[in-house]
C-alpha cells in the first residue's frame, strides 16, 4: 500500500524549515528566549539563508545557550562572558563571505561585556547582534542586570536604585547602522524586524525585551510579560518585502518611510508615533530618552542607515574569505625576502 | 684590554705607548630621550658593523616620552660577543643630568668625549677627556633651530669615528643607506658628521688606546632587532589577521608586520589580503585571534605581561576549544606593571599554564633574531597542526635591541594548515565528530564556518564536551577530552622545536638556558674555561613541552646550571615538574633579574661561587 508522503513546504532554497531547526532547549517553559529562537528560524527560512553560511556566536548566560536550540546546520561559537564581540569580529575578518548572528544577554552585553560592545558598535561590524532582555541573571538565580529599569522590583523585594543602560540608545550614539527594540511575545514586529535585520549591511542591534518566567516575572518587574503587553508602545509598524518577494503593498507614502536594503528588499517602516524619522540620530536618541521619563517601552526600529561602511569596508580586504586564501598569495616570495636581508646589510 | 695599570693623570697629554684596545670595548652615549639620538646611534653602530667588526647595541631607556635619562651602548668584539658587559670603556656624555654619574661609573682609563660646557674634568684625573663644543659647532652648521637637536648628534658620530679611527667613507656608506632617498637631509647630517670629525682632528690629541680596526667578520651578515624579526616571521608564515593592543616592549613586532604586510600583500586591485585591527584592550585582542583562528584564518597576537594576564582566560578557552592562534609575548619586567621598559624572562611558568582549569600551552623560545623569524614563522604551523594556541616568548632585550645575523632563509616547507575536512572529504566520510581521535595522535579534524555541507558544522564551546562537540556533563565524557588534550600535549615533545646542543662534550657539568640568555651564557662558557680552566657543556631550549633531549642531556651530567632571567627559577621549576625525581635534583640555578640584560660575568661568578671555585 502506497502513502503519499505530504511533501513539506520549503523556501526559496529549497529546504523545509526542518533544516533550519536546532536542539531541543534546556531553558525554563515559557522563557522569552525560545519564542527568539523560534523567530530566528523562521526569519533564517523565509529569507533562504543557507544554515552553512551562518555563524552563530554567543557569549555566556541563558540567552548565550541559545544558539544550540536553533539552525543545528549553522557553525555555532559559544564563548566566554562578556566577549562574543570580539570573537565575532575575528571570524568574521576571516570570512567576510559569511552571515553572522550573535545572541547576548543583559548581563553578558551591559555588564561584564560594555567594553567590547561599544567596540562593535563604533565598527559597524558587520552582524546581528541581539540581546535578549529580561533584566536579571538568571544562571545565578536572580540578581539585577544593568538593563533592570530603576526602580524594578526583585523576586525578594529588593528594588534596584540604579538607572537602566538603554542598549538601543548606546548603540544609536555610538555607530551601530541598524537598531530596534522588540518584545519575544510580539511575534509579527519581531519577525519583521529580523528579516530587515539579515537584509543589513552593517551591525545590527536588537535589544528584545525577552522575560525570565523563573526571575523577573512577577509584580514590580518592569520586564515581565504583563508589563511589556501593558507598556510596550511600538514607534512604527514594521512590513519587511524580500528582493525575491513579488508582492505589492499599497499604502500612502506620506505615513511610511521606506527603506531599500543593500540585497534589493524593502523595509516600509509605517509611522505610529507623530513624524518619526528613523535615520535622525539624534532625534532618535532623544526619542527614547523621552519615552524613559514616560515610562514606555518604545518598540521598533529606531535608527537605520544604509549607507554608512562596515569594519570590513573600512578595512578594505578581499572579497573572497582571507581564512583560504591561497599560500601564493599570503606567503611572500623567496626574491621578497632576499630583498629585505639585502636592505638589512 | 685593562687599562687600570696606566699612571692616568700623568699621561694625559702626554705621548704614550699603551697596548692598544683594539674592537674589544664598549661605546656608552648618554643623552636624553626624545633628543633623536636614535639615528645618531644606529648610525655609529653600523659604522662599527661596516668596518666589519662584530657589534651589538643596547637601548636603556626610561617608561617616558621625553626628557628622562636614556643610555645606548655599543659593543665592539672581535670575539663576536654580543651580549651586554658591565662596563662601558668609552663615554659619550650628552646629557646634563647623568654627565657626573655617567663620568664617575667609567673604568679607570676610560675615555670621556663630552659636550664641552659639562666639564667633566673636574670629577676625575684617571680617565681621558676629549671636550666637544657640540652646541657651536651645531649653531654654526645649521641655522634652522627646529633640526639642530638632530643635527648635533651627528656631530659627536664624527668625533667618536675620528677618535676611534673609523673610516669616515663607513659612516657615509651607512648615512646614505640610514636616508635613503633623501638627499637634502643625508647632507645636512653628512655634514655635521664632517664638522665633527674635523674638530676633533684639529682640537683633539688621541690618547688612548680604544681603536676600531677593520676586519672581515660581518661581511653578508644583517643587523635586525628582534620583535621586526618576529614580524617578518608572521608575514612568511601567512598570517592574515593580526589583533592587537599596543603596549611596550612588543607594539614594534605588530608595526613591522604591518609594513612588511603593506608592501608585500596587496593585491593589484589594491585590496588588502590581511586584516589588522587594533583592539580595545588585550581581551579583546586574544578574543579576535581566537575567533579568525576558529573561522580559519591563521591569526597572531603580540603583547607583554599586562597583556598577557589579560588574556588568561581566552587562553584556557582556546586550549579547551582547540582553535588555533599565535601569541608573541615581549617580555618585561613585572609583576603588575613592573619596569616597562626593562627585560626579562618571568613570564615562562605563567605562559606555560595561562588560565583555570588544567591547562597546558605550546611555548616557543626563540634565542637569537634568525629564530624570532624561523619559530615565529613555525609558530603557525604548529598552531594549525596541533589547533591550540602557540605562544612564542621573547623579551625586550631580544626584541626591541639590535643584533648581527646570518641572513634568514625562506622557508623550506610549505605552510601547514593542519587537519581540515572539506565538503568533498564529508561527501565521502558521511560525517565526523569534531574531537574524536580518529588517527591516534589525539588531534581530532575541523571543518571550517562555511564548508559546504549539512554535516559540516559543529558547536565550539568553553563548556564540558564530549568528543561530537555536544555539552556534557558526564564524567567520563569530560575526562575522555581531557586525556585526550594531555596526549595531545605529550605529542607535541616531538613537533615543537628541539633544542640545540651548543657544547656537548665530556664534561659532568651541563648549562640549560633560553632565549636572550644565550649571548651571554656563550660568552660566560668561554670566561669559565679560559679562568677556572672548566669545560662544561650547554644545551639551548626551544620550546615547552620539553623535547626528549633534554631530558637526556640531564641525565648524562652530573650537574646542570639552569640560567634564567627570573626571580623565581621559572625554567627549573618546569623542568622539575617534567623530570624524574631523581634527575630534578641534579639542577642548580643561576638567576639575574634586575631589568638589564645578563652579563657573561653575572653567570662566570655565579658559577664559580656554587662551585666553590
Amino acid at each position: 500500500m502506497a502513502t503519499a508522503t505530504p511533501t513539506p513546504k520549503v523556501n526559496h532554497i529549497g529546504l523545509p524549515v526542518l533544516e533550519y531547526r536546532g536542539g531541543k532547549t534546556t531553558l525554563c517553559a515559557g522563557c522569552g528566549h525560545n519564542a527568539i529562537s523560534e523567530r530566528i528560524i523562521e526569519a533564517m527560512w523565509e529569507m533562504g539563508v543557507e544554515p552553512e553560511r551562518v555563524m552563530k556566536m554567543s557569549g555566556i548566560g541563558c540567552s548565550s545557550k541559545s544558539p544550540a536550540y536553533f539552525m543545528n546546520r549553522s557553525f555555532a561559537f559559544n564563548s566566554v562572558h562578556g566577549r562574543m564581540p570580539s570573537v565575532s569580529t575575528g571570524a568574521i575578518l576571516a570570512n567576510r563571505t559569511m552571515t553572522m548572528l550573535g545572541v547576548s544577554g543583559d548581563g553578558d552585553t551591559a555588564s561584564i561585556g560594555m567594553g567590547q560592545f561599544v567596540h562593535l558598535l563604533r565598527r559597524n561590524l558587520p552582524m546581528i547582534y541581539i540581546i535578549e532582555d529580561n533584566g536579571v541573571y538568571g544562571l545565578t538565580k536572580g540578581q539585577f542586570s544593568a538593563t533592570a529599569d530603576l526602580g524594578s522590583k526583585l523576586k525578594t523585594g529588593v528594588i534596584n536604585d540604579l538607572p537602566a543602560i538603554d542598549t538601543c540608545a548606546l548603540a544609536i550614539q555610538l555607530g551601530a547602522t541598524f537598531v530596534g527594540r522588540s518584545f519575544s511575545g510580539d511575534k509579527k514586529q519581531l519577525l519583521s524586524m529580523l528579516k530587515a535585520a539579515i537584509a543589513h549591511k552593517g551591525t545590527v542591534m536588537l535589544d528584545v525585551i525577552s522575560p525570565c518566567v523563573t526571575f523577573n516575572d512577577h509584580e514590580g518587574s518592569t520586564k515581565s510579560y504583563k508589563f511589556m503587553q501593558d507598556n510596550d508602545e511600538p514607534i512604527n509598524e514594521i512590513d519587511f518585502v524580500a528582493s525575491f518577494d513579488e508582492i505589492e503593498v499599497d499604502y500612502n507614502s506620506g505615513e511610511v518611510y521606506e527603506v531599500e536594503m543593500h540585497d534589493g528588499s524593502n523595509l516600509r517602516l509605517r509611522k505610529l508615533h507623530e513624524d518619526y524619522d528613523p535615520t535622525n540620530k539624534a532625534n532618535a536618541v532623544r526619542t527614547l530618552m523621552e519615552a524613559h521619563e514616560k515610562e514606555e517601552i518604545l518598540t521598533g526600529v529606531f535608527y537605520i542607515d544604509t549607507q554608512k561602511p562596515t569594519f570590513i569596508d573600512l578595512l578594505n580586504v578581499v572579497d573572497e574569505p582571507l581564512a583560504t586564501l591561497p599560500e601564493s598569495l599570503t606567503r611572500p616570495s623567496k626574491s621578497a625576502l632576499d630583498g629585505l636581508m639585502a636592505s638589512l646589510q | 684590554m685593562a687599562t687600570g695599570d696606566l699612571a692616568l693623570g700623568e699621561v694625559q697629554g702626554a705621548t704614550i705607548a699603551r697596548q692598544r684596545v683594539v674592537n674589544d670595548f664598549s661605546i656608552n652615549v648618554a643623552t636624553v630621550n626624545g633628543s633623536g639620538s636614535q639615528s645618531a646611534n644606529s648610525v655609529l653602530l653600523k659604522s662599527i658593523f661596516g668596518m666589519g667588526v662584530p657589534v651589538s647595541g643596547k637601548n636603556l631607556f626610561p617608561s617616558n616620552i621625553a626628557g628622562l635619562p636614556t643610555w645606548y651602548t655599543i659593543r665592539a668584539s672581535k670575539d663576536g660577543y654580543v651580549a651586554r658587559t658591565r662596563d662601558a670603556e668609552v663615554l659619550v656624555a650628552l646629557n646634563p643630568d647623568t654627565a657626573k654619574q655617567d663620568v664617575l661609573t667609567l673604568p679607570a682609563g676610560g675615555v670621556a668625549i663630552y659636550e664641552e660646557n659639562l666639564n667633566l674634568r673636574q670629577y676625575r684625573d684617571d680617565v681621558f677627556f676629549y671636550p666637544v663644543p657640540l652646541d657651536k659647532i651645531t649653531a654654526t652648521l645649521c641655522p634652522e633651530p627646529k633640526l639642530r637637536k638632530l643635527v648635533r648628534n651627528m656631530v659627536y658620530v664624527g668625533a667618536v669615528a675620528h677618535l676611534l679611527e673609523i673610516d669616515l667613507g663607513v659612516v657615509e656608506n651607512g648615512l646614505r643607506k640610514q636616508f635613503a632617498k633623501k638627499v637634502k637631509v643625508f647632507e645636512l647630517n653628512f655634514g655635521a658628521v664632517k664638522a665633527g670629525r674635523d674638530y676633533a682632528a684639529e682640537h683633539l690629541t688621541k690618547l688612548d688606546p680604544y681603536f676600531i680596526e677593520r676586519m672581515n667578520q660581518t661581511a653578508g651578515k644583517i643587523i635586525i632587532d628582534g620583535n621586526a624579526a618576529c614580524g617578518m616571521g608572521a608575514v612568511f608564515a601567512g598570517v592574515t589577521v593580526v589583533a592587537w593592543y599596543p603596549i611596550t616592549p612588543s607594539t614594534s613586532v605588530v608595526e613591522a608586520a604591518t609594513d612588511l604586510l603593506k608592501k608585500f600583500r596587496v593585491t593589484p586591485e589594491g585590496k588588502a589580503t590581511f586584516a589588522v585591527v587594533q583592539a580595545e584592550d588585550e581581551l579583546a585582542a586574544i578574543g579576535m585571534v581566537l575567533g579568525a583562528g576558529w573561522a580559519g584564518a591563521r591569526s597572531m597576537t603580540a603583547t607583554s605581561g599586562p597583556g598577557i594576564s589579560l588574556m588568561t582566560e581566552f587562553s584556557g578557552l582556546g586550549y579547551y576549544a582547540e582553535i588555533p592562534g599565535v601569541i608573541f609575548d615581549i617580555q618585561r619586567s613585572g609583576p603588575s606593571t613592573g619596569m616597562p621598559t626593562r627585560t626579562s624572562q618571568a613570564d615562562l611558568l605563567s605562559v606555560a599554564f595561562l588560565s583555570h582549569g588544567d591547562t597546558k600551552h605550546i611555548v616557543l623560545l626563540p634565542g637569537n633574531v634568525k629564530e624570532c623569524f624561523e619559530l615565529g614563522y613555525a609558530a603557525f604551523d604548529l598552531a594549525e597542526r596541533l589547533q591550540t594556541p602557540v605562544f612564542v616568548l621573547s623579551d625586550l632585550d631580544l626584541g626591541m635591541n639590535n643584533w648581527m645575523s646570518e641572513p634568514f632563509d625562506y622557508p623550506d616547507k610549505p605552510l601547514d594548515r593542519g587537519k581540515v575536512l572539506t565538503a568533498e572529504d564529508l561527501v565521502r566520510l558521511g560525517g565526523f565528530a569534531r574531537y574524536r581521535d580518529v588517527d591516534g595522535d589525539a588531534i581530532g579534524w575541523r571543518t571550517l564556518p562555511g564548508t559546504n555541507h549539512p554535516k559540516a558544522a559543529y558547536f565550539t564551546r568553553g563548556s564540558g564536551h564530549n568528543d561530537a562537540a555536544g555539552y556534557t556533563e558526564k564524567p567520563n565524557e569530560y575526562v575522555e577530552v581531557m586525556e585526550r588534550l594531555a596526549r595531545k600535549f605529550e605529542n607535541a615533545r616531538k613537533l615543537v622545536p628541539g633544542p640545540v646542543t651548543v657544547k656537548d662534550g665530556t664534561s659532568k657539568i651541563g648549562f640549560l638556558a633560553y632565549g636572550s640568555s644565550d649571548f651571554a651564557l656563550r660568552e660566560s662558557l668561554d670566561q669559565i674555561d679560559r679562568e677556572y680552566g672548566r669545560k662544561a657543556d650547554y644545551m639551548r631550549i626551544r620550546a615547552y613541552p620539553f623535547a626528549h633531549e633534554i631530558h637526556d642531556f640531564v641525565a648524562s651530567h652530573e650537574r646542570v646550571y639552569v640560567v634564567e632571567q627570573d626571580r623565581d627559577a621559572q625554567l627549573a621549576s618546569l623542568l622539575k615538574l617534567d623530570l624524574p625525581a631523581d634527575q630534578a635534583v641534579k639542577l642548580r640555578s643561576i638567576l639575574h633579574y634586575n631589568g638589564l640584560p645578563l652579563d657573561a660575568r653575572t653567570v662566570t661568578e655565579e658559577f664559580a661561587t656554587k662551585e666553590g671555585l
